[in-house]
């Protein structure tokens, strides 16, 4: 039973991929990656432009093949099958619509390679054009819609086969900012009503946090973290998934003793605290670094707390605001604080203030 | 924006007269040429009235009709085969990861632009004898239809290729990743994309071959003559406006396709 349910879902094993073009060096574009995501996840990769995303989300569907390693769906290899006889949709960034199609011809499309009944094909379009809401688009030409609608029939023409996977390859950034928040409810809303896994791919830190079950963030071809969107903002596993998702502090630190969940450290003013220890990494005693949210932080009095620094610039932001410090150790230090009616104590500019940083909110890191 | 009409050519001085003198020179004689084919006596040179009757007497000449036929067989067959031919090459160019020789394929298919015809007429003639003395293969009017294929190929080549260039190659990709075939990739996306490019190619196939007479003169055989030969051995006789009407036809013919040609490809820009 449990191997049967071990064996379900897409499994990335190791996989590499070198381009190798003449008159250049090989490069490498993916190194080592292993993921495995689960039936019914909405799972996105996340990474600065260039980290490889791409090329993953294209060797999933059969695009390019990897130099080394294997792609398993549901247990069954698929590296070997070519793009047609792959489970898998793509919504192509380009969004990659048949022009001299209409709407319906476009969505029909994969039904009819997949030789449906035409019953059949007729009721699915039907049931697609009002998943996306475009039911009276129907016969348009594809020239004739909005890019926004465009976005709508590629998802529609993609999920229409009802796929085991979806690739999103960054489907939202064409779209300006309240276009764009409207498609993240309405992919959620589909990958829900659906039932069908979704890979999507972004660049957007806050994107990839709103949407998915998981992330796995990269970056220059290797696969930085794997997590819940609160894994990886709570207790991210090293520097680069720190500083790439969210705002946040470092801090040097004197590892003094560490097990796997947590290690004891002592702070640049010599405060000795408690921190985190992110899954499957291991420290030693020593140097060290630990990131802390400026949100997580608290601004007290002089001589109060276990970190001591000097203000040095305060922006305000509405709702709440950030004071940036300057610590002993010449390092910078942000904390943010929300406005609440009726705050009493506000440094000013040149003050000197005490940070506190409270138990289990301080996470080792390794750089 | 403000052009500067110190660059823009058409203010540079002369450039007026210069233009009315090249359109003159070219589209006089031709002019001349299509308004005697409806003079109404048997001079190409005196005007006396107008009147359609040469046009009458060249249609219902047999030995234009049989040239005339001629002509559409070899024309449309080569037309056909060079398309073909094209296609697959274009394909071949564009469709493909950069491999070594591609630019000498790509030089390859359009060499025969730049070869004298006078040569490739030559060549051809002294490839057929050879087939038909040592082989003793003589494919009768298939030797015209397969040299005129030869030759057409690049004309056709040109806007294939150009417009699959122009295409997106994702599409293709979107098609393969909706589970579409090779074969149907090609039938569904590639196919229907292409065709205004595959429609000029013919236009353009279709008269480079209607109007050939260089290599038809050298590789013709008895009975295969071909309209523009048809007129050419016209000439040597005393001139009527019959010869004039005749040459009308044809032009006519070479500018409806020319145009087609040319709408089809701004139509789907
Ligand atoms: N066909 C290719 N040949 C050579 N290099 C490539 C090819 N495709 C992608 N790359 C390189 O691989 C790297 C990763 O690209 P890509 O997967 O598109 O990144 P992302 O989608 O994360 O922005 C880039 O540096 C890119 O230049
Ligand atoms: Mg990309």
């Amino acid at each position: 039973m449990t191997v049967l349910e071990s064996r379900q879902g897409l499994e990335i094993h190791h996989v590499g991929k070198v381009f190798s073009q003449p008159g250049r060096p090989d490069f490498r574009a993916l190194d080592d990656v292993s993921i495995r995501i689960r039936p019914n996840e909405f799972f996105t990769l996340l990474g600065p432009s260039g980290c490889g995303k791409t090329t993953l989300l294209r060797m999933i569907a059969g695009f390019e093949h990897p130099s080394e390693g294997e792609i398993r769906l549901d247990g069954a290899d698929i590296s070997v099958k070519a793009p047609y006889e792959r489970p898998v949709n793509t919504v192509f960034q380009s969004y990659a619509l048949f022009p001299h199609l209409t709407v319906e011809d476009n969505i029909s499309f994969g039904l009819e390679m997949l030789r449906r009944p035409k019953a059949s094909i007729d009721e699915t379009v039907t049931r697609m054009l009002a998943l996306v809401r475009m039911t009276e688009m129907r016969n348009r030409k594809i020239q004739q819609i909005s890019g926004g609608q465009q976005q709508r029939v590629a998802l529609a023409r993609a999920l229409a086969p009802h796929p085991k996977l979806l690739l999103l390859d960054e489907p939202l950034s064409a779209l300006d900012l309240k276009l764009r928040k409207e498609m993240q409810i309405e992919l959620k809303r589909l990958q829900h009503e659906t039932g069908i896994t979704f890979i999507f791919v972004t660049h957007d830190q806050e994107e990839a946090l709103t949407m998915s079950d998981r992330i796995a963030v990269m970056s220059a071809g290797r696969v930085q973290q794997i997590g819940s969107p609160r894994d990886i903002y709570d207790r991210p596993a090293n520097r680069f998934a720190a500083s790439f998702i969210g705002e946040t502090n470092f801090v040097t630190v004197k590892l003094l003793t560490v097990s796997a969940t947590s290690g004891e450290l002592e702070l640049p003013g010599g405060t000795v605290i408690h921190a985190g220890v992110p899954d499957g990494v291991k420290f030693s005693p020593g140097k060290a670094t630990i990131v802390v949210r400026p949100e997580h932080a608290e601004l007290v009095g002089a001589g109060a707390g276990n970190l001591a620094g000097t203000v040095t610039n305060i922006v305000y932001f509405g709702t709440d605001t950030h004071y940036h410090l300057r610590l002993k150790d010449e390092s910078s230090f942000i904390v943010r604080r929300q406005n609440r009616h009726g705050l009493s104590f506000g440094p000013a500019i040149g003050d000197e203030v005490g940070v506190l940083i409270g138990e289990g909110v301080a996470q080792l890191v390794e750089d | 924006m403000a052009k500067d009409r110190s660059t823009d050519m058409r203010y540079q001085p002369g450039f007026g007269p210069l233009a009315m003198i090249c359109l003159a020179v070219l589209y006089a004689p031709i002019l001349v040429l299509v308004a005697f084919a409806f003079n109404a006596n048997a001079s190409v040179a005196q005007w006396t009235g107008f009147s359609t009757k040469w046009f009458a007497t060249a249609l219902f000449n047999e030995s234009f009709h049989a040239a005339a036929l001629n002509t559409m067989l070899i024309s449309v067959s080569a037309t056909i085969i060079a398309t073909m031919a094209a296609t697959a090459a274009a394909l071949g160019t564009t469709r493909v990861k950069a491999w070594r020789g591609q630019t000498a394929a790509f030089m390859t298919i359009n060499l025969p632009l730049m070869v004298p015809e006078i040569i490739t007429a030559v060549s051809a003639l002294s490839f057929f004898a050879l087939l038909g003395q040592v082989f003793n293969i003589n494919l009768g009017i298939g030797n015209l239809i397969l040299a005129h294929s030869v030759f057409c190929i690049p004309f056709a080549y040109m806007p294939i290729r150009a417009r699959l260039e122009d295409m997106d190659f994702t599409l293709d990709q979107a098609a393969a990743d909706l589970y579409a075939t090779p074969w149907m990739t090609f039938r569904r996306v590639t196919l229907p994309l292409l065709m205004p490019g595959i429609a000029s190619g013919i236009a353009l196939a279709f008269i480079v071959s209607f109007d050939d007479f260089t290599i038809t003169q050298l590789v013709a055989g008895p009975g295969q003559t071909t309209l523009p030969i048809y007129i050419w051995t016209q000439v040597r006789r005393p001139i009527t406006p019959e010869l004039n009407a005749m040459c009308t036809i044809l032009l006519s013919i070479s500018i409806l396709f020319i145009s087609l040609s040319v709408l089809i490809g701004q139509k789907r820009r």
